[in-house]
């Protein structure tokens, strides 16, 4: 299978874990989709270093776009790109997410460590944050 | 640049989510035993994924980036890093949210 075929099993293969599997559903809450948001910005950048410095290097018969080049930084964006990357490295990134957040909260509701929970945070994160 | 180019970029990705663990309280680093059940499965899955893209050649790596240590199945150290290191990112910033949103994520005891 090409990367991009892989990348859209994969991606129906969490969905399915998380809502059918593992019930954590995760995908259908809040704050899965804002620390996800925040997280795929972050994703552009270290992965847009990886792939603009052709550190990792992609084979264009296994993605949408062309190969990277050998002399030359893979185009910005456009040929199937996006900050370098293959477009395909969204969907793995979100497998990766999602397969992560799957173990984490599924261990958490068998009751494996589930304190100390999360926050509150620092008073002068709340400050900043105008919850307190 | 150099050979540990890609685990710069991993480290990078550690420090700068760090704060998140003092500032927020996601008690996230404090969840060890959590954590690192949470990451093993993973790892395997995509250390699996990984080494049959490494198998096609669906990506190579630049060899003047990387330690050059490879582990089993071909997959560079730098990789094997990769599928930690991200996860860890990945929750850290899921439980900041929630520490700072205060939202409920499916694992709390039953009310």
């Amino acid at each position: 299978m090409t990367y991009t075929e892989l990348t859209l099993v994969g991606v129906l293969v969490v969905i399915a874990l998380d809502l059918y599997v593992f019930k954590t559903k995760i995908l259908r809450r809040k704050v899965f989709w804002v620390s996800y948001s925040i997280v795929i910005f972050f994703q552009l950048v270290t992965n847009g270093i990886l792939t603009g410095f052709g550190i990792v290097e992609y084979d264009g018969n296994a993605i949408i776009g062309s190969s990277t080049p050998q002399d030359s930084p893979p185009p910005f964006i456009g040929d199937g790109r996006l900050v370098f990357a293959p477009i395909e490295d969204l969907l793995f990134g979100f497998c990766l997410i999602v397969l992560t957040l799957i173990m984490w909260i599924w261990l958490g509701r068998i009751g494996v460590q589930r304190e100390p929970k999360s926050g509150p945070p620092r008073k002068s994160v709340e400050r900043f944050l105008g919850t307190k | 640049m150099s050979k540990f180019a890609y685990v710069s970029v991993l480290l990078g990705c550690l420090v700068g989510t760090a704060w998140l663990e003092f500032f927020l309280r996601t008690n996230v680093y404090r969840r060890t035993i959590r954590l690192v059940l949470t990451i093993l499965p993973v790892l395997i899955v995509f250390a699996i994924w990984d080494a049959y893209a490494i198998a096609q050649g669906h990506w190579t790596f630049d060899p003047r980036y990387v330690t050059g240590i490879t582990t089993v199945a071909n997959i560079p150290l730098d990789e094997i890093l990769f599928f930690i290191v991200i996860p860890i990112c990945a929750i850290l910033s899921f439980e900041a949210v929630r520490s700072a949103r205060n939202w409920d994520a499916g694992d709390e005891e039953a009310k």
